[in-house]
């Protein structure tokens, strides 16, 4: 017991030092500067107009009034043909390979949502579609998790970051070709994975249900998909890496790394293989994730409104702490397990630290977006990625707090942790694809979104659908772990109560996977070029020079 | 506006060593520590290794997803009435000498299993909850599993383990046999018992130094 608690006070002062050091460093003449490297992600003519491909022309007006009438300080520079035609070509440079991962991507989501939808329905009608054994609850449910992590997630933050590489090093996307194989061979372990778990041969860890034969090809494949980027960073355009650069090459340098240590056969054993399980599971959230969810929006919040981030020393803050106390945090899962207790000790000290972090990217955030939140009404893209970053500030505050021991007693073993997994895999990472794509297709397709009502059906289904799952699952989870803890409460009765949450929840996880259908349906409709032709200012689309452009942005910008 | 480039500015060198060296700290810490600490540990005496059959039962749990409802590690009394729920002391290390991969589980949505066979050392009642778990246990939501029995007409051959339903949950006219992965998978589950002490008993001279000891810090 000493020695655990030595190991805690040890883990937190040295946290705290090291924070402290950073912080002084920091300040030490460095504090509210660091403009170059923020404001590296817009040309001259980009800062102080917004930009939302996803916008119709009459929400793009109103956009850039609801900005300008808050700062009209920031007067955008001409456009410019030469720095268009950059842009344009850094999109062609990426676009064959940014759409197919997306296409991959979407795909995934769709059936990921109906297995999710169907193993949520297993939950409280057991008798139902029990003669197929890929169909069971302990099949569907693994199916459904590894398509959404490894397919849908996966997928589309590979697709997103490789759009954004060439955009935020101002060149060309070098070396395509490599991601185009690595998302193959990606999409090859996915498939082969997802069917070996179906016909029974998963691996039985959790995240990690995938056998060897599926492993190899995501290992080879996910190394593959950061080639490009490693190679387009040597030609690089620009003085300054922006903050979007890090998390992405830091991710992608990751992922395959902690894939291959957790998915080495043989090596792992019993309560050993367990720490492992928890070090991998937490880590493809912290280091895979969510450095993809917050390079996206560390990217596209500034640039919707045309606004550099707040800070750029906040974001260097709050990358490296992530790094640091993200990576430590898996022993949580594993609270009152038979793991060696100053492993745990550790965990619960860093998942607390993890609100350095958390609360770094969202008050650089929100003050970024701070009295423009009226640009919400207007842009499609920016409703659903500032939607995504504060439930990833709500969902890491609520994992912090979960890793405390009194709280963890309730919540442990219960439907809450379920919920509290989709708020940060759906509610941060989902919404902030969901936006990313919306602005990214039109730029890939050259065509605009045929019907924006859809975009707006998509959002508020997935809004109300997963706000009754989240609430109705939480609560009904809490109420399970106090029965589960009064030992005066037979254990059925903490089956019983969750019925009608349960319920809630598939009622929920239908509108969310009616909204993906919408969303799908959409997307391939672009993919299609079916809908109204409304080619116009809100793409950056030959013929060039942007005569278009320039005509359709000017009435609008002597109006305000 | 420079703001001391060289001291924070990022490059790719920083950016991978930093990467790197944060992420090999914490798999030093929970992977290679761990890994170091645990693999001498020997099996808790009193332990069994599984048998042949008990062995495929195991894989019979992986492959449906037992995992992703049923725990197999009782929390101590300090953290729950896990005990006092019948499902066995807190687990050691040693316990979980043979169970690779290990299935200690996440979720609750049914009770934790490592002591099933303790608590329910009964075949036939085992055999029939996996066929119809709401005939055993009503309001349970565990699903049927028909698939690891074969229902037809006729009597059974010789050799066939006969299910014996409750008369309500019977098919009149028809037999339901437990195919060998139903089988298997009881095997497994009523050799789910570590109700043997998780500690030797102290030799009598040390356990009587101990308070001396300590009185004496």
């Amino acid at each position: 017991m000493d020695f655990t608690v030595s190991i805690l006070l040890a883990t937190f002062i040295i946290s705290v030092l090291a924070l402290f050091v950073f912080i002084a460093s920091m300040a030490k003449g460095l504090f509210g500067s660091g403009g170059a490297a923020a404001t590296q992600i817009f040309d001259a003519d980009e800062l102080g107009r917004v930009e939302d491909p996803a916008a119709t022309q009459a929400q793009r007006g109103d956009l850039q009034r609801a900005m300008d009438e808050n700062k009209p300080a920031l007067a955008p520079a001409a456009r410019d043909a030469e720095q268009i035609a950059t842009r344009l070509r850094a999109d062609q440079s990426s676009s064959l390979v940014v759409g197919v991962c997306l296409t991959l991507a979407v795909a995934w989501l769709v059936l990921a949502s109906l297995a999710g939808l169907i193993s949520s329905i297993k939950l409280h009608a057991p008798d139902w579609w029990v003669g197929f054994e890929w169909l069971t609850f302990g099949r569907i449910r693994p199916i459904h998790l590894n398509l959404v992590g490894y397919g849908w997630c996966s997928m589309a933050g590979i697709g997103v970051a490789l759009w954004l590489i060439p955009r935020l090093l101002k060149t060309e996307l070098v070396g395509a070709r490599w991601a185009l194989l690595g998302g193959a061979l990606w999409t090859l372990g996915v498939a082969t994975g997802t069917v070996a778990i179906a016909t029974g041969h998963s691996d039985g860890l959790e995240w990690l249900e995938y056998p060897w034969q599926a492993d190899i090809p995501m290992v080879i494949g996910g190394a593959l998909v950061g080639f490009p980027m490693w190679l387009t960073l040597l030609q690089r355009k620009v003085e300054h890496l922006y903050v979007s650069v890090w998390y992405i090459a830091a991710g992608l340098l990751w992922f395959p790394i902690l894939f291959l240590i957790a998915n080495w056969p043989g090596l792992h054993f019993g309560v050993q293989q367990a720490t492992m399980n928890w070090w991998f599971g937490h880590n493809v959230l912290g280091l895979w994730f969510t450095p993809l969810g917050l390079a996206a929006s560390y990217y596209f919040i500034p640039k919707v409104i045309g606004k550099p981030i707040h800070s750029y020393n906040l974001s260097l803050l709050g990358f490296w702490s992530l790094a640091f106390f993200y990576s430590q945090v898996g022993g949580h899962h594993l609270i009152g397990g038979p793991v060696p207790s100053w492993l745990i000790t550790i965990s619960i000290v860093q998942s607390m630290m993890m609100v350095v972090p958390v609360f770094a990217v969202a008050i650089n955030q929100h003050l970024t977006v701070l009295g423009n939140f009226r640009a919400l009404l207007y842009s499609p893209t920016l409703r659903f990625i500032v939607l995504g970053a504060m439930l990833y500030t709500a969902a890491s505050v609520q994992g912090s707090l979960e890793a405390l021991r009194s709280v963890n007693a309730v919540t442990h073993f219960t439907h809450y942790t379920v919920a509290h997994a989709h708020l940060g895999l759906y509610g941060f990472f989902s919404m902030v694809m969901f936006g990313a794509i919306y602005f990214i297709m039109p730029r890939v397709m050259k065509w605009e979104w045929p019907f924006p009502w859809l975009i707006s059906l998509h959002f508020w289904l997935v809004l109300v659908g997963f706000a009754i799952y989240f609430i109705g699952l939480s609560i009904g989870g809490w109420f399970q772990g106090l029965a589960m803890l009064d030992k005066d409460t037979p254990f059925m009765q903490s089956v019983a109560l969750t019925l009608p949450y349960l319920q809630a929840r598939s009622i929920g996880g239908g509108l969310m996977t009616l909204g993906h259908l919408v969303f799908a349906a959409h997307f391939f409709m672009m993919g299609w070029k079916f809908g109204p032709k409304r080619l116009g200012a809100a793409l950056l689309a030959p013929p060039l020079p942007a005569v278009p452009l320039a005509l359709a942005r000017t009435p609008a910008r002597s109006a305000a | 506006m420079s703001f001391g480039v060289g001291r924070f500015e990022m490059d790719e060198l920083r950016l991978v060593v930093g990467a790197m060296v944060i992420l090999s700290g914490a798999t030093a810490l929970l992977v290679v520590m761990p890994y170091l600490l645990l693999k001498d540990q020997p099996p808790t005496p009193g332990l069994k290794p599984y048998t042949e059959l008990q062995a495929q039962g195991r894989q019979v749990y992986i492959a449906n997803g037992c995992v992703y409802c049923h725990s197999q590690q009782p929390r101590d009394i300090a953290l729950g009435p896990d005990a006092l729920r019948g499902w066995g002391r807190a687990p050691v290390a040693g316990d979980y000498a043979y169970d690779t991969p290990h299935l200690l589980g996440t979720m609750r949505t049914g009770p934790d299993l490592f002591n099933i066979g303790a608590r329910q050392p009964s075949r036939d009642w085992h055999l029939g909850h996996l066929y119809q778990p709401r005939a055993y246990t009503p309001g349970s939501i565990m699903p049927s599993y028909p698939f690891l029995f074969e229902t037809r007409p006729g009597a059974a051959r010789p050799g066939e383990t006969v299910l014996s339903l409750p008369p309500a949950w019977a098919k009149p006219g028809q037999v339901v046999v437990a195919r060998p992965e139903a089988l298997a998978l009881v095997d497994y589950l009523i050799g789910l018992d570590h109700a043997y002490p998780a500690l030797q008993p102290l030799p009598v001279a040390t356990s009587a130094a101990a308070p001396a000891k300590k009185a004496g810090v």
